[in-house]
């Protein structure tokens, strides 16, 4: 670390006089103000269709203002319509013996800044003393930031993206002295923005050092390069887990998936894609010699991580079971490895389900207080995704009462009944709904309810009085005489 | 006896459950049928269990998309349903144009299931529809042999329909057809026509009447029944067997079937207007008749004048019964027998008339072979059953004789009618196996308690023992027991061969095809399902699917979008124009293409995996149906020395036309076999003739992974510059 130079030094009185001048204009005074970033160090990581971006921030407090007690970030309108999850820590201690402290961030409530940027806060567990220099980690993820163009390619070529961003950080506050880093997953980078000083190397592209940036200052950028990762795009996924007190949890997932990079244009021409996929018999010379080399950015197949000890997978759409599906498992994790029916181009679609059954004790535990509890993954099995639109039901067993649902994040919340085999009063279904999910969002959470075992037997009886009423019809039948003449 | 000792021995309030001889049959009779219930709806499974739930064929998925539709907007949106997505643009008046009876059973079943809280899927109720009327089959079969003959013929009969091949094949798990449900419906018809003749009582007639309607609302097949009844009722005639109980029951069965009849739209006021159905209606008219005759020479109580009133009464009545039908028929009111008609009495009409009748495989007369692997021992038992019919001629067995020979004729005549022969060959063959084993049972054991009886009391009875002994001829009894084993040994290989015909031929889904690898391993080709789920996800909603009919009901029903024709070949015209496309240049079809709004065109191609039932080998049909409404598709052109090829030395139109095109475009550069030549179709066994195709109005949208189906997107038109 450099120590402060003397221009950063006048420089920050400048800024502070400025800040002096902007409370004043603005009342009340927030006393965020007082906060400034002394370095900030953007990476942006654009090698998956998920944009990634690690923030580095170190802020200090004025020493005449109070204490702190959180930092604001700024995003972009169209970056909080993408935003998939925001997550902070703060780095403590030197070095070797760093460690992070998780700290919640929420949007806030706060006036909107200039240009319609949103704020989010940072909730600081320990308040930032005045004079005070902390370190924070920020890491949020974009879903749909990257726009392919040319928006239509044919089968041979190569998928290109824009990607647009701002050189320094849009931030609130003064940021002295600030970098960003564009990671690209090839060196194949048809154009960016230059604002001085800009470098490339290789697949990174490096924009800064810039010093003194004011508030809510803000430069736009766009980069154009290749990438080729499959956009696959989950557009509804609904899962359905449902819980059976004699030993089972049947889970199963609708999707909905897109091919969201370039629009497919023109031929789909089988006989340079195909030809692999049916060598069993077909002369495998001719397709050995003659590499995959088109239909770069389709993608044939997905994975599914689900969790270990899974029986009874099943994967199929609304005409029929689909042939094409690999199960590997040990003990810590089964692997699905999906093939829709036919390879996606962008802009294809295609839906199917996907059910398992998990054993019951794996998932189902007493918590202290005499409640049941089933503590499952949020989030999507399917790797490397994005999901717009998430919806998971949780459906207790028929008489669970008061249910109640632990997520780490905020979403829409509600209950419904849904009725299955043998049902009379239904079954208490939670719902949940999150719009946006990425990989980051696959933790666990956990839905408390309460459950009397006596209605397990409940169904079991039904059907045995079902049996024995039938039986005793029967009987009856045999002993009575129904005609109406005498016999 | 070890299990009758064992009771002896328990305390007597146990004892009392010592079942009588009457009760013991009476549970052997129902466990038996029980068995064979189980039996007849598990041995359908072997498809399920193979493959997966899942509809089969053509057909069954035009039914399932319509019992989807029923189960979704309720039956009367169903009864009114106007169709678009298929014959564009003329669509399709559903609810008029089908025979409901299977969707609203399905449909009902789903319900009910429903209601009872189980949570099924209408396709999984779909899919089992077939196998539980065909075990519903068996418990009337049961009953119908019971009363031509007896319980044990009723309980053989069960047994061997359950497992008949001819039958099986149409109603195995996911054969969701109208057949599954109607030769339970038209089994359970004659049944219940039978008992009533045999009763004389009103209400069997009523429940036979019912029968009927449900037999005519679920299948076309009704006919035979419409027709088979009065022409039973014409031979009890001739022979001299009337009697009250045969008035009361036909003219009820008759009058309340048809009025019932006319509520299915499809079928309207035909009974009363169609010529297929007049037969039914003469020999009404023709028992009116003879009752009132016979009421009159009750009255008369003189031959002679009698017979002068007979004379006059029959002049009279053949006079205006002919003046009726001779001024039907001219006015039009009465419509001519169909073609379809025609075709079931003369096995060449179809062939010189209709080709599109001809064209389909299960329409062509039967082979031998076939009979011989429906039916296997039936066949031989068949003429005993006859046999044996004659010998104890009743009504009852005159109407299943009559049943027997009329469809074996029908059967021989259509591939797909051994269906209908087979109930009747199974009761007839029952009668026969029941009969021949029941006389050997009699003589096995008469002849194992004769020595007894004789050496009980030695002198009692000397004369019965001389007469049982004198009557026997030498090794009767061992003759017997080989004759027994030898008709056990029968019937095991029927079943060894019924189940291995189900498993091997009957049971494969046909929309998913399973071959075998190098290394011995199962290879599913899932081309089908493949290329309508790209057209479901991936075309616009409203786009229009060229396609020879064959694939119009799949298209339909699993890609969900608009076909130009389809399976219900009710309009030749429009389906002659898609052949008429199909087998002109690419520039002429894609005129016909625009004036159909077609935006895609499907064809169906086994070049690569030698798949054999492809668009190459229909083509003929298309280009004869073609050019049977527009004769400038001729189908010489097509040919070489009247020979059909594909090569080089194949005819330059074949070369060019549409199919050719869009079957083998890039095909040229495909080696499918090793040492063989790059373009060299596995179906044909020959290298393609025309390699190098170029498409100017078309452009490859799909093919599937084993190119069995190709999907190519129609050019908008050009620009006019």
């Amino acid at each position: 670390m450099m120590a402060p130079s003397l221009s950063t030094a006048v420089s920050s009185v400048l800024l502070l006089l400025l800040a002096a001048a902007i409370s004043v204009s603005s009342s009340p005074p927030m006393p965020e103000d007082s906060i400034r970033v002394i370095s900030a160090e953007k990476r942006i990581d654009l090698t998956s269709p998920i944009v990634k971006v690690f923030l580095t921030l170190k802020v200090e407090n004025d020493a005449t203002a109070p204490e702190a007690s959180q930092v604001l970030l700024a995003f972009t309108p169209t970056e909080v319509e993408h935003l998939a999850i925001v997550k902070a820590t703060r780095a403590e201690g030197k070095r070797k013996k760093k460690i992070y402290v998780p700290l919640s961030v929420k949007a806030s409530d706060l006036a909107a800044a200039p240009n319609g940027a949103r704020l989010y806060s940072i909730l600081l567990s320990t308040p930032l003393k005045p004079a005070e220099v902390m370190t924070l980690e920020v890491f949020y993820a974009l879903t749909h930031s990257l726009e392919p163009f040319p928006a239509e390619i044919t089968q041979s070529d190569p998928q290109l993206v824009y990607y647009r961003d701002s050189a320094v950080l849009l931030s609130p506050y003064h940021v002295l002295e600030q970098v960003t880093y564009i990671k690209m997953p090839s060196n194949r980078v048809e154009s960016f923005t230059k604002v001085d000083p800009t470098g490339r190397a290789g697949n990174e592209v490096k924009y800064g050092t810039y010093n003194n940036q004011l508030p809510n200052s803000y430069v736009p950028i766009l980069v154009h390069y290749q990438n080729n990762r499959p956009f696959a795009v989950v557009e509804e996924l609904v899962r359905k887990v449902e819980i059976s007190h004699w030993g089972n949890v049947q889970i199963t997932e609708q999707y909905k998936l897109k091919h969201g990079g370039a629009q497919h244009k023109g031929v789909f021409s089988s006989s340079l894609l195909y030809g692999y996929s049916f060598e069993t018999f077909l002369a495998r010379l001719e397709y050995q010699s003659r590499p995959s080399i088109s239909g770069v950015s389709s993608f044939k197949n997905l994975l599914a991580r689900l969790p270990p000890r899974v029986h009874s997978v099943y994967y199929r759409d609304e005409i029929g079971n689909i042939s094409s599906s690999h199960l590997r498992s040990d003990s810590h994790k089964s692997e699905l490895e999906i093939e829709p029916r036919y390879p996606l181009f962008g802009g294809w679609h295609c839906t199917f389900t996907i059910g398992y059954g998990l054993p019951l004790q794996d998932f189902l535990f007493e918590s202290d207080d005499g409640r049941r509890y089933i503590n499952l993954t949020f989030g999507c099995p399917l790797l490397d995704t994005v999901v717009d639109d998430l919806t998971i039901k949780v459906v207790l067993p028929e008489g669970s009462t008061s249910p109640q649902a632990v997520v780490p994040f905020l979403m829409e919340q509600y209950l419904e009944t849904s009725y299955s085999y043998l049902d009379v009063v239904g079954r208490t279904t939670v719902v949940l709904k999150k719009r946006n999910v990425v990989g980051e969002h696959n933790v666990p959470f956990q839905v408390y309810y309460e459950f009397n075992p006596i209605f397990m037997l409940a169904e079991p009886l039904m059907l045995i009085s079902a049996v024995f009423l039938f039986f005793v019809a029967c009987i009856a039948y045999l002993h009575m005489d129904l005609s109406i003449g005498k016999s | 006896m070890a299990a009758a000792t064992a009771l002896d021995s328990l305390p007597a309030p146990l004892r009392s459950l010592r079942l009588k001889t009457k009760q013991q049959e009476l549970l052997l009779r129902v466990s038996a049928l029980a068995l064979i219930y189980v039996l007849a709806f598990v041995v359908r499974l072997f498809s399920v269990l193979r493959y997966e739930s899942m509809i089969h064929e053509f057909d069954p998925y035009f039914n399932y998309r319509t019992t989807l539709f029923l189960s979704d907007h309720g039956f009367s949106e169903f009864w009114n349903w106007f169709d678009f997505e298929s014959w564009y643009p003329l669509g399709r008046v559903v609810g008029g144009t089908l025979f409901p009876g299977l969707m609203v059973t399905a449909a009902l079943l789903h319900r009910l299931l429903r209601a009872l809280s189980l949570a099924v899927h209408i396709r999984e109720v779909c899919v089992l529809t077939a196998p539980f009327f065909a075990a519903n089959t068996t418990l009337v079969a049961y009953a119908f042999g019971r009363e031509i003959w007896d319980s044990g013929a009723g309980l053989v009969a069960a047994a061997l329909i359950a497992v008949c091949p001819g039958y099986i094949s149409r109603s195995v798990a996911g054969s969701y057809d109208n057949e599954g449900v109607a030769i339970f419906a038209l089994l359970l018809t004659f049944y219940l026509f039978v008992r009533a003749v045999n009763t004389g009582s009103l209400a069997w007639s009523l429940a036979s009447a019912f029968g009927y309607f449900y037999m005519v609302s679920a299948w076309g097949g009704y006919v035979f029944i419409i027709n088979l009844l009065p022409l039973y009722v014409l031979v009890l005639l001739v022979t001299g067997r009337y009697s009250q109980r045969l008035y009361v029951a036909y003219n009820s069965t008759y009058v309340l079937g048809m009025l019932l009849a006319m509520q299915i739209r499809f079928v309207g006021f035909q009974h009363v207007q169609s010529g297929e159905h007049m037969a039914a209606m003469g020999v009404f008219f023709l028992l009116q008749v003879f009752f009132f005759l016979d009421w009159v020479k009750y009255l008369l109580n003189d031959a002679k004048l009698f017979k002068s009133f007979l004379r006059i009464t029959l002049t009279c009545v053949i006079t205006v019964g002919t003046l009726a039908l001779g001024i039907g028929t001219a006015s039009g009111y009465i419509s001519p027998w169909t073609g379809r008609f025609y075709s079931l009495l003369d096995p060449t009409y179809a062939k010189d008339h209709i080709p599109i009748i001809a064209s389909v495989s299960e329409h062509q007369p039967t082979a031998w072979s076939s009979f011989m692997f429906d039916f296997h021992i039936l066949l031989f038992l068949f003429p005993a059953g006859l046999y044996f019919c004659f010998k104890r001629l009743s009504d009852a067995t005159i109407f299943i004789v009559m049943y027997g020979l009329t469809s074996m004729y029908f059967a021989g005549v259509m591939v797909r009618l051994i269906l209908v022969a087979a109930p009747a060959v199974c009761l007839i063959s029952a009668i026969a196996a029941s009969a021949t084993i029941k006389n050997l049972t009699t003589l096995i054991r008469t002849k194992s308690k004769s020595p007894q009886t004789v050496s009980g009391k030695s002198s009692g009875s000397k004369a019965a023992a001389k007469g049982a002994v004198d009557q026997s001829l030498p090794f009767q009894q061992n003759v017997a027991i080989a004759l027994l084993l030898g008709a056990f040994y029968l019937l095991s290989r029927y079943a060894v061969h019924c189940t291995w015909v189900t498993s091997e031929a009957y049971s494969s889904p046909s929309i998913v095809l399973a071959a075998r690898g190098h290394n011995g391993g199962r290879v599913i080709f899932d081309d089908y399902r493949e290329a309508y789920y790209w057209l479901r996800q991936n075309t616009p909603s409203d786009a229009k699917i060229m396609s020879w009919w064959d694939y119009g009901y799949q298209i339909t029903a699993m890609g969900n979008r608009t076909v130009i024709v389809d399976n219900n070949t009710w309009n030749n015209t429009h389906i002659a124009t898609v052949g008429r496309a199909m087998s002109s240049y690419e520039d002429e079809a894609y005129e016909i293409m625009q004036s159909l709004d077609v935006n895609y065109v499907l064809v169906v191609f086994g070049g690569v995996t030698g798949y054999s039932s492809d668009d190459i080998n229909k083509f003929l049909w298309m280009v004869r149906i073609g050019g049977g409404v527009f004769p400038v598709i001729k189908e010489p052109d097509y040919l070489v020395n009247g020979e059909y090829r594909v090569d080089k030395g194949a005819a330059p139109k074949m070369l060019n036309c549409l199919m050719y095109k869009l079957c083998y475009y890039r095909f040229g550069e495909l080696t499918t076999e090793y040492g063989k030549p790059p373009g060299y179709d596995r179906v044909r066994g020959v290298e393609i003739g025309n390699k190098d195709i170029k498409l100017e109005y078309l452009e490859e949208a799909f093919t599937t992974s084993n190119w069995i189906v190709r999907i190519y997107k129609v050019k908008p038109p050009k620009n006019r510059s």
